[in-house]
């Protein structure tokens, strides 16, 4: 009888789930390939991050090649693999910004901040960077690992402590004492994700898809205020944080993409409240008009090709529409990995696999 | 004393065997020969522009010849019907790493296949990227299998290859590859890059694979693999079912169907497998290491041309062959470091009363 019981609240659940799945109105929109590059190159790759500045210009930071390891030094590092190009409001290159600095291996992310400043993550350097307008460097978050190991570590002596960094490296990370994402001010991030702000200028790192599972705030010199999260399924933990976005009281939206919900926490890290439906989120981005909402990409499989789509939604957790699907055509996506909602019915997504920006018209 | 023995010749053997395993003499015999001669110095050059080691050719409906090589880059060159260097397409894009194959659609598209990012990426004529299918690795990921030494893996997952090695396309714009080094299927996509379907494991069964490492489709959309590995052809229908083996041909290294991948019907369509050895072999089976068959479409051999060697006309390891007029053919050689334009002369063979 109980079973029985169960098993009929069970298939009123999933009833109410499809139901629920399928209440989701379908957004009309248009959609544009973006970006020009001169036909000998540069070429897009995988574009990790795009974000527009107050002018419309486009900063998009992509994976372009391979890191490259060095041979025959006493210290084998990695360099290149991903760069960062600057495009118009329309979409033509006009150059590339930072080159050949000295983090730029795997990008995962980008983001413009309210003053026009650009800030790149990159998952394989293990840092946030934040550009000036001018390009310039104006902060530097986390450290690249040192070196890179090029044949299977040796067992850790006993009391030797853990190295730094994500893949397998990281000699010489400060702080190294200490488990990396311990929340002391140098310690290292594990495979970052995304950067945000609140008002203040306090800077909020997810962090990431390594081992730390942690968001680490930041003041806006870069001095350490506090981290919160671990890895796990419960309230205030995280299975992969892929992305963050703060809403206007300041308060913080994780996209914890392993437990397939949103967390929400106020500034310094107390648990508010969680919502799912909103499918395995990959990015996310507050829009800034008066009534704020969340666009969050879907990708349920690992390459973006089966199951995929952009939700709206409100920041009481009810999602208000969806629209796109998976795919490789003009209007479906490969892993949408980053939105830009600067204009809240006109986006930028960007796409791993499918290489492009698509200029995203909702109607 | 005798297991130390036998433990010594084994190791003593390992190398040679392991070699010799992959590699057999064609057991066709008595096959006519076609005359044939190689253009001279087709391929040009501008001073300072390199090929490296020749890995792809293909022709386009135009005219056009594209190159992809490995140099000190892989990069992909495009010449024109005459051998000149045109232009460059594609550098330093992130499906670049290690070039294995290119092939052209019906629409003049150029498809890069490269072994090193595991990806295909479509280029239209002007050299723009359309699509791509497959995925490189995350650095990161990778840096825990350092140094790399990659193996079989046969993860057979939709939109991953594993060293996939060729393309071809049908009538309806499918694409079909030849996955590869650490998987052994033959998988089908629709033209919008949609998997379709995958067959094969590894093996040396009916839809088994020991590296299939060339592949090519007909008129009718059949599907032509060089299973080099297994030193046959295997032949599939446009759904992947088993059709044929054809297998006296030796290692197939590149196979290439003639006519163009359409869409005019192009009438009489021949097979043509290259059994190129490196040219590390010994001297001796140079006459047939080098050699390229010529057959008709249901298996009948009708000739072969070719031995290894360095000179014009001779062949250092043929890693593909393009054969859109079934009597030039294009062939790139990896150890040469070159392509050649070869003209056939079937009409001067000489008739063998031979069985």
């Amino acid at each position: 009888m109980t079973r029985i019981i169960t098993a009929a609240a069970i298939a009123a659940i999933l009833a109410g789930g499809t139901i629920a799945a399928q209440s989701v109105p379908e957004i009309s929109f248009t959609a544009t390939d973006l970006l020009r590059t001169p036909t000998e190159g540069p070429f897009v790759g995988e574009v990790a991050g795009v974000g527009a500045n107050s002018r419309g210009q486009i900063f998009v930071y992509t994976r372009t090649g391979h890191p490259y390891a060095t041979l025959g030094d006493n210290r084998t590092f990695s360099r290149g693999g991903s760069k960062l190009f600057l495009f118009d409001a329309k979409g033509n290159f006009v150059r590339e910004w930072g080159q050949d600095v000295y983090g730029f291996n795997a990008a995962i992310g980008l983001r413009v901040d309210p003053q026009d400043n650009v800030w790149t993550i990159d998952v394989a350097a293990n840092q946030v960077v934040k550009f000036n307008a001018d390009g310039s460097v104006g902060l530097v978050l986390g450290r690249k690992p040192e070196t890179i190991a090029v044949r299977p570590a040796a067992p850790p002596a006993p009391g030797a402590p853990a190295a730094g960094g994500g893949g397998g490296g990281g000699g010489g990370q400060a702080g190294a004492k200490l488990p990396p994402g311990s929340g002391v001010p140098g310690s290292g991030f594990n495979r970052p994700t995304d950067v945000a702000w609140d008002k203040a200028g306090n800077i909020y790192v997810a962090d990431g898809i390594g081992t730390n599972n942690r968001i680490a705030k930041f003041d806006r010199d870069g001095a350490f205020i506090t981290n919160w999260g671990s890895t796990g399924g419960a309230p205030g933990q995280f299975s992969g944080v892929k992305a963050i976005a703060l809403d206007a009281q300041g308060n913080v939206y994780a996209a914890d993409a392993g437990n397939k919900r949103i967390q929400v926490f106020d500034g310094n890290g107390k648990f508010l409240r969680e919502f799912g439906n909103i499918g395995t989120p990959l990015a996310m981005c507050m829009t800034r008009g008066a009534t704020q909402y969340l666009y969050v990409s879907h990708a349920g499989d690992e390459d973006g090709m089966d199951d995929a789509t952009i939700y709206k939604v409100a920041l009481d957790g009810k999602v208000v529409g969806k629209f796109g699907a998976a795919g490789k055509l003009l209007k479906e996506f490969g892993l949408a990995n980053s939105i830009d909602c600067r204009n809240e019915n006109d986006l930028l997504i960007g796409e791993l696999t499918n290489w492009r920006v698509q200029r995203v018209s909702l109607k | 004393m005798t297991r130390l023995l036998m433990t010594a010749l084994a190791l003593a053997l390992l190398p040679a065997g392991s070699w010799l395993s992959a590699q057999s003499r064609a057991t066709a015999t008595n096959v006519p020969v076609i005359p044939h001669e190689a253009v001279p110095n087709f391929f040009k050059n501008p001073p300072g522009i390199y090929t490296g080691e020749n890995m792809g050719i293909a022709t386009s409906s135009k005219g056009a010849i594209y190159i992809y090589h490995r140099a000190y880059e892989t990069r992909l060159f495009e010449y024109t019907s005459q051998g000149q260097f045109v232009r460059e397409i594609g550098r330093n894009n992130y499906g670049f790493a290690f070039a294995h194959s290119v092939r052209v659609d019906a629409r003049d598209n150029i498809w890069a296949v490269d072994e090193g990012t595991d990806m295909l990426v479509k280029f239209s004529p002007e050299g723009r990227v359309l699509m791509t299918i497959g995925r490189r690795d995350d650095p990161v990921a990778m840096l825990a299998n350092m140094p790399g030494a990659g193996r079989f893996h046969g993860r057979n997952a939709k939109y991953r290859f594993g060293r996939q090695t060729d393309v071809a396309f049908d009538q309806q714009g499918n694409i079909f590859v030849s996955d590869g080094y650490f998987d052994g299927r033959v998988v089908k996509y629709d033209k919008n890059g949609r998997f379709v379907k995958a067959v094969g494991t590894r093996g040396n069964g009916q839809l088994q694979f020991n590296t299939p490492h060339s592949i090519a489709t007909d008129f009718q959309g059949n599907v032509y693999v060089g299973d080099r590995g297994n030193a046959r052809v295997q032949v599939l229908d446009n759904d992947l079912n088993f059709k044929a083996i054809y297998p006296n041909v030796g290692n197939p290294w590149a196979v290439c169907v003639s006519g163009g991948p359409g869409p005019k019907n192009p009438g009489k369509q021949y097979l043509y497998v290259s059994n190129s050895w490196p040219d590390s072999a010994p001297a001796g089976p140079a006459e047939y290491t080098g050699e390229v068959y010529k057959l008709e479409l249901d298996g009948t051999i009708v000739g072969k041309f070719g031995r290894a060697g360095k000179a014009p006309g001779q062949f250092a390891t043929i890693h593909q062959m393009d054969c859109r007029d079934p009597d030039v053919i294009y062939t790139a050689e990896i150890n040469n470091w070159r392509s050649q334009k070869i003209l056939l002369k079937p009409q001067q063979m000489k008739t063998t009363s031979q069985p």
